[in-house]
């Protein structure tokens, strides 16, 4: 049988998420078709297409689709799953909304969050924030899994395009929620999911304003993306989506700053993983030294402008 | 309009817990237990959503064990009417546990169930999503902000890229983020009172669903650990080291 993915991108561009959760796909084994649900979404299955290893790019547009409501959406990869036995997304807000309610429309367990491939019925996933690793095995006839991506290589994406067959949006599903507005926060820097440095703020940045005057010069330097601890994120000096953690994002970028952050167990969950972690902080007993490949014990109000100086 | 809250008995979330060696599971022997932080959340909105004259009453339900009444207790005593336990002993898997709570919505009727958004035990993420699947009800996930109207709400989520605001129509499904509210402490006189309210027992036979697990738990092991390393100096050290030595700027 067959593997469905189900992509994330914003009708404009494919997100890398899916070429990394492709390469898990892969590791399963099978034939892999994509899913593209949007509307005026081509550029994307265009895209998709050319990934290594899929079969087919399976297109699907339509109003309802255009926000991947869970609704229709979930309807709609139900109406295709008699053709896979393994669907699955990368852990996306949209996967995460999304493929439980496939889960359970199709009377099945799904896995959340998949870190390792073990074999095509047993993976590996964290719990309790990151401090054990379980290792489950589905005992269900369609396999439903999202996949964090930061655990996975992407997919290569020149390869000779794969068919794009395109399908019918549906209407199950549709009418019980609508789409209103995105607000979605503008900002030119590199994605926190993609980027090889993060500068990270917390609660001891004081104001939205120094947040901003302090940590952006050295994210400009070093060519790094911004996240915040929710401590930062709660006060409103940096918006929700560049809460790291066991809520927020899961990151694992190969240097991770942490300015002004203790390092509570939520936030490591999801920045334990990066390649170097640098902490800096005043209190040389913060839980984030333990991790820290190199601290500096230190106020950041002093350090972080120096820092900048000196790059 | 009647409100249900989902809420579960998780390790709380201070606590650093230990995997057993045996490699079988978690090691939750004489382990402080609270409430799961995003149920707080919800049954704060959800008491909220009756201070506001929105709501008329506020069902708290839980599934697990004999303990779980003391979850629920903190419920009550934040503002739930009542409540109801469904004994289970072990663990349970989100799509038993939204079997469950169809049964519940059968009986109750609420117009609205506020679950949280993840339990920080599993962190599977998926419980709401599955109710509102078994239901065929709207859902609205990762709620920061929620608008309650007679036939509809607008909630807003938050998503990726930020916020995204979504209307969906009742009766619904919402999951609570961590920003929909700062919840309550309960006062003394109203953990007091919190004894007095009703706490109904029930069990999964009385809702015909079976809650074997499908999936097969074969290790839990920890994950690899980071050890600390070394505190540097000063800034010219720490550039140095990462552009010598760790090769990373
Ligand atoms: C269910 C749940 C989920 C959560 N999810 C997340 C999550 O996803 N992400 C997350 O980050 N948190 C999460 N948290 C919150 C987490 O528990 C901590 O409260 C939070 O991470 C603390 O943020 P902080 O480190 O910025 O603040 P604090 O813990 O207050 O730490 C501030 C640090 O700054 C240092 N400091 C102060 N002044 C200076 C200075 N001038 N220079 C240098 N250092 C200074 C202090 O010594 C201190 O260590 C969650 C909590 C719960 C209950
Ligand atoms: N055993 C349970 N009893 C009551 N509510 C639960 C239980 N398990 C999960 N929930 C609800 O479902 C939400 C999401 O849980 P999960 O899908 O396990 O991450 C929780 O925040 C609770 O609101």
């Amino acid at each position: 049988m067959a593997i469905l993915l189900f992509a994330e991108h914003d009708n404009q561009s494919l997100s890398d998420q899916t070429a990394k959760a492709l390469s898990a796909a892969s590791l399963i084994g099978g034939d892999i078709d994509i899913l593209i649900a949007g509307k005026n979404a081509g550029s994307v299955a265009d895209a998709a297409a050319k990934l290594s290893g899929v079969r087919n790019v399976i297109l699907a547009e339509g109003d309802t689709l255009e926000h991947r409501l869970a609704e229709p959406t979930a309807a709609l990869i139900v109406n295709l799953s008699g053709d896979y036995d393994t669907i699955l997304a990368p852990a996306t807000t949209t996967g995460k909304n999304v493929l439980p309610r496939v889960a359970a429309l199709l009377d099945v367990m799904q896995v959340s969050d998949v870190i390792e491939v073990v074999s095509p019925d047993t993976f590996k996933r964290p719990i309790y924030a990151g401090n054990a690793i379980e290792t489950v095995q589905t005992t269900d006839a369609t396999r439903i899994l999202t996949i964090r991506t930061t655990s996975f290589a992407a997919a290569t994406g020149d390869n000779a395009p794969a068919p794009i067959k395109t399908i019918d949006a549906g209407s199950d599903g549709t009418g019980l929620s609508t789409f209103l507005e995105n607000i979605l926060s503008k900002n030119d820097r590199p994605e926190l999911g993609s980027a090889k440095i993060i500068v990270s703020g917390g609660r001891a940045l004081g104001s939205a304003e120094r947040f901003q005057e302090v940590m952006t010069p050295v994210a400009d330097k070093l060519g790094a993306a911004i996240g915040a601890s929710r401590a930062a994120v709660d006060a409103g000096y940096a918006s929700n989506d560049l809460q790291v953690g066991q809520t927020g994002k899961v990151v694992a970028p190969d240097l991770y700053i942490a300015c002004g952050i203790s390092g509570a167990i939520q936030h490591l969950a999801g920045m334990k993983d990066s390649k170097i972690i640098v902490a800096i902080n005043t209190d040389e007993d913060a839980p984030i030294f333990q991790v820290a490949d190199y601290g500096i014990v230190g106020d950041l109000f002093d350090i972080l402008p120096e820092l900048e100086r000196q790059l | 309009m009647k409100v249900l809250v989902p809420v579960k008995r998780v390790v709380d979330y201070n606590v650093k817990i230990r995997v057993k060696a045996d490699g079988t599971g978690v090691d939750l022997a004489n382990v402080k237990m609270s409430m799961n932080p995003f149920d707080e959340i919800a049954v704060e909105e959800a008491v909220r959503l009756k201070e506001a004259g929105k709501a008329n009453e506020v069902v708290a339900v839980s599934i697990g064990p004999a303990q779980a009444q003391e979850t629920l207790r903190t419920a009550l005593a934040m503002g739930a009417d009542r409540a109801i336990l469904i004994t289970v002993d072990g663990p349970i898997e989100p799509l038993s546990v939204a079997k469950l709570l169809k049964g519940v919505v059968a009986d109750e009727n609420p117009n609205l169930v506020i679950l949280g958004k993840q339990a920080i035990d599993d962190d599977a993420n998926q419980t709401g999503q599955m109710l509102s699947a078994l239901l065929g009800w709207s859902q609205a996930t990762f709620a920061s902000e929620l608008d309650l109207g007679d036939t509809t709400a607008k909630v807003t989520r938050e998503v990726d890229g930020g916020l995204q605001a979504i209307e969906v129509t009742l009766p619904a499904i919402v999951t609570a983020d961590l920003r929909l509210n700062e919840p309550r402490y309960a006062s003394l006189p109203n953990i007091m009172k919190a004894k007095k309210k009703p706490l109904e027992t029930r069990t999964p036979d009385d809702f015909g669903v079976t809650v074997s697990p499908r999936l097969r738990v074969i290790r839990v092991e920890e994950p690899a650990g980071r050890t600390a390393g070394i505190k540097v100096a000063g800034v010219t050290d720490l550039i140095e080291k990462l552009k010598a030595e760790a090769g990373v700027i």
